[in-house]
């Protein structure tokens, strides 16, 4: 397969050696696991426990509602403590309704059935089985995968491309994860290509994981679908656009799926959890998180129960060696900034960095923009961010979607390479906080235009109907009438 | 954990900020600029500190002025870099007033009174030198051979203040024409190419820079050094230079080959006067220069014709500054039509149509997957 290349695009200096290499570990089991109810897009996982209730590890705990939403089970064997409101990885440190589970230390499964061969099941029931597994995009993007696969394969997508990029800095969780479990990972991808009915699979690796490359390859060769790919390491080419286009050269037609190309992408962490789903009957309950950065005295790859907090991860490394250390969900080009230590795991979690002000590279105020287009240069979109951002000053709002905001992925490439150090990606957030608050409004008073129209016709409709009546009660009356002028004359 | 924690994504950064950029740019003109302090001696010196100094306060005043920090927009050295690129844009021997004047106005006019620092138009360096061209031709065209610091023909240290204070006369020192002025008369004379450059212009002399022209300018090797390291370090990119100094010698060696009696070789053209500086320094100040590849193309290519017809058909000898200013106002009509290509649209801003292949079968293997399955 000859690779192509993609526009624009950033290398920032990889850290990857702070983490890679590092065997996974287990964390040691929490006594306490915060489980949000929204973990995935689409809406909140509705509670099927009680408080107070004692759940076996991968007993259901909440039940996906909705299309677009995904199942959540017990991460471990316990007590139901609290259904309430915990912190959720946001930077607004707003809290979200979470399950709060009590471990008992046991690790005691709730009854699983042994799982039939994926391969005599029909592709619909691979897919509802991923579904029903909790599974949801391990790269971050939270989309349940469920959907994706059935999506995918009724609009006849042939290629799977399995996304082993990893072009963040600092996150080395899928890394090891193809390292160290690649047979399992190559039998995931097995199965989806079996849910998908598509017929061949692409690993997509960057060249600075050459490991994993070999660890990937050598699990594949016995089947001839899968193929390994190493690719340029540029951030993003983790980005699925990105990597289509890297494969074949081949653009997601804007506002498009990127299925529109007959291609579609799923992280190896996804393929590892389809494989612990259907063979082993296990739901979505624990992944692999990177825990790195400057400030992280020992830099790890653990394997985590879904909800244990980001404190419990960092104190296993050894703390947090800085105080001014800026915490992250996520790698620091897209990362979210966490309020503090006290926030919990998620399914889609690849790393929690603790980095130090010189990582971060602050250099105070922001100067004005001298135009220099780095930015330009480097948006893999080909947008003009620093045009975006002088209409999000200006509040320009139709401006700004003229000129493209709904197609930015955020990737952060404008704001790395920014000299000015100004925060693009804010400048384009609010803007669409500012749309989304825009159009709610619109819609607000079009339902109250809609509702003052439809009362404005009842009521003509009520009058018409009352002259209507009058005018019949005076064609009723006329005869007496003429009776009566007949009378008077 | 600090409030930091609440700054957006990214959380990294490359190394490069306005100082460094405004810095590297200083570093790349150090030696022409000294190669040029050394060829004119001290009433240079005087002339590029009188520059630089009034810049930065006229540009402290402004930031006073309108209420804004003022140490981060002295500091981040565009003001600085104005004074220098003007001083080397000047003849070496000018009076004091020129350069102040000629700073003040670039300072002041060229850049604060669009907002400051991101928001000119023009090049201030450069339309400060149109506007003191037109104002105070006479000392704007007074030239003079070099006077090499060790020569002994070069004035000493109050002889150069002297110079510099106006009482002292340049055309008291040896002047000449630049090779572009004088070919510019000569030739209105119906003299020959061959015969004007006979005696005038020897091809060694013009590549050391052993010529008269403004203070930095003469040495075109050192400017262009200068630009390839820029380019090198990518604080610059090939667009404007290759752009302009390519439509500069395609036009001069077209008209060379039809006439070579009345115009001039493009190697002539490419060594004289400002065309160095201005394509690699001046041309491409990333604020009154287009934003994408194409447009700072087509920016290039604008600035070398307008150079090569001011040259050849103008009413002036040497036309840079009028190119770069009169392509400066033609920047924002150039990013506006010409744009990057946004992903998954067409030229036009439309999405693409579904790619065909997409509903086409993979390159590879059917047959194996269909036995596997």
């Amino acid at each position: 397969m000859r690779l192509h290349d993609f526009r624009g695009g950033v290398h920032p200096p990889s850290q990857k050696h702070l983490s890679a290499g590092r065997p996974i570990e287990s964390l040691p089991l929490p006594a306490r696991l915060y489980i949000p109810l929204q973990q995935h897009a689409g809406a909140p996982a509705l509670p099927v426990v009680t408080v107070g209730q004692q759940v076996g590890k991968g007993e259901l705990l909440a039940r996906a509602q909705g299309a677009t939403s995904a199942p959540l089970h017990a991460p471990s064997s316990g007590r139901i403590a609290a259904i309430g409101e915990f912190t959720a990885p946001h930077a607004s440190g707003l809290p979200l309704p979470t399950i709060i589970l009590d471990t008992d230390g046991e690790e005691r499964w709730a009854e699983r059935a042994p799982p039939p061969d994926p391969f005599s099941l029909s592709p619909e029931e691979v897919a509802r089985r991923v579904g029903a597994a909790g599974i949801v995009g391990m790269g971050g993007a939270n989309f349940p995968a469920s959907v994706k696969l059935s999506k995918a394969r009724q609009a006849g997508v042939h290629t799977l491309v399995i996304n082993g990029a990893e072009c963040e800095p600092y996150v080395t969780c899928d890394d090891q994860l193809m390292r160290e479990r690649a047979g399992e990972i190559a039998d995931g991808i097995a199965i989806m290509l079996h849910a998908l009915q598509a017929s061949r699979a692409v690993i997509a690796i960057e060249n600075n994981k050459p490991e994993a490359i070999q660890a990937m390859s050598d699990a594949c060769r016995h089947d001839a679908r899968i193929e390994v790919l190493g690719l340029p390491s540029r951030y993003p080419a983790g980005s699925a656009k990105q990597l289509i286009q890297l494969l074949t050269g081949l653009e997601t037609p804007a506002g498009g799926r990127g299925t529109d190309t007959g291609l579609l992408v799923h992280n190896v962490g996804t393929a590892y959890a389809a494989h612990r789903a259907l063979r082993h009957d296990r739901p979505l309950i624990s992944r692999i998180v990177t825990v790195s950065g400057g400030a992280v005295p020992e830099p790890r790859n653990l394997e985590v129960p879904i909800g244990a907090l980001a404190a419990d991860l960092l104190a296993y490394c050894g703390g947090v060696s800085d105080e001014r250390a800026r915490l992250l969900m996520g790698g620091p080009m897209m990362g979210q900034p966490l309020p503090g230590p006290q926030v919990p795991v998620i399914k889609g979690t690849n790393g929690i960095l603790a980095l130090t002000p010189d990582e971060v590279g602050e250099a105070g105020e922001p100067s004005p923009c001298i135009r220099c287009g780095r930015c330009v240069e480097a948006c893999p979109m080909g947008l003009l961010p620093l045009e975006l951002s002088k209409r999000a000053r200006g509040e320009d709002w139709e401006g700004i979607q003229a000129l493209g905001l709904n197609d930015c992925m955020s990737c952060g490439s404008c704001a790395y390479v920014c000299p000015s150090h100004i925060p693009l990606p804010q400048y384009f957030a609010y803007a669409r906080g500012m749309l989304a608050a825009q159009r709610r409004e619109e819609q607000k008073a079009r339902r109250t235009r809609e509702l003052m129209e439809q009362r404005q016709a009842r009521f003509e409709r009520q009058e018409r109907a009352k002259a209507e009546a009058a005018a019949a009660r005076r064609a009723a009356k006329k005869p007496r009438t003429v009776v009566l002028e007949a009378d008077e004359d | 954990m600090n409030s930091n924690s609440f700054a957006g994504a990214p959380h990294a950064h490359d190394q490069d900020s306005v100082p460094r950029l405004m810095g590297a740019v200083l570093l790349a003109i150090l030696p022409a600029t000294l190669y040029g302090l050394f060829l004119f001696g001290w009433p240079a010196f005087n002339l590029l500190t009188i520059t630089v100094l009034v810049g930065l306060v006229c540009e402290a005043g402004c930031l006073w002025l309108a209420g804004r920090p003022i140490r981060p927009g002295v500091m981040d050295g565009s003001a600085l870099l104005t004074g220098v690129l003007l001083a080397l844009s000047l003849p070496p021997w000018a009076p004091w007033w020129i350069g102040a004047i000629g700073a003040g106005f670039a300072v002041v006019v060229g850049k604060q009174v669009f907002g400051g620092t991101g928001q000119n138009i023009f090049n201030p360096a450069m339309l400060a030198r149109v506007m003191l061209l037109v104002s105070f031709p006479v000392e704007m065209t007074t030239w003079l051979t070099p006077h090499p610091w060790w020569s002994g023909t070069s004035p000493g240290w109050l002889e150069g203040w002297l110079i510099t204070l106006g009482h002292f006369s340049a055309t008291d020192g040896v002047t000449g024409a630049t090779i572009l002025g004088y070919a510019r008369t000569e030739l209105g004379m119906n003299h020959s190419l061959a015969q004007i450059l006979a005696g005038h212009y020897q091809a060694s002399a013009a590549a050391l820079g052993w010529t008269g022209g403004s203070l930095g300018e003469t040495a075109e090797w050192l400017v262009l050094l200068g630009g390839l390291w820029l380019l090198r370090r990518r604080v610059i990119t090939w667009h404007i230079p290759v752009g302009m100094l390519g439509a500069v010698l395609v036009l001069a060696s077209g008209f060379h080959l039809l006439d070579p009696q009345r115009f001039a070789d493009p190697v002539l053209h490419l060594l004289s006067g400002g065309l160095m500086l201005g394509a690699f320094f001046i041309a491409t100040d990333p604020v009154t220069s287009p934003i994408s590849s194409l447009g700072q193309i087509v920016f290039g290519v604008g600035c070398g014709v307008l150079v090569y017809i001011i040259r050849t058909w103008g009413g002036y000898p040497e036309g840079v500054a009028f190119a770069v200013v009169l392509m400066n106002a033609a920047t924002p009509v150039i990013d506006h039509y010409i744009r990057p290509r946004a992903y998954g649209r067409t030229w036009s801003g439309k999405p693409r149509p579904v790619p065909a292949r997409a509903k086409q079968p993979p390159l590879a293997r059917k047959s194996g997957v269909d036995a596997r399955d």
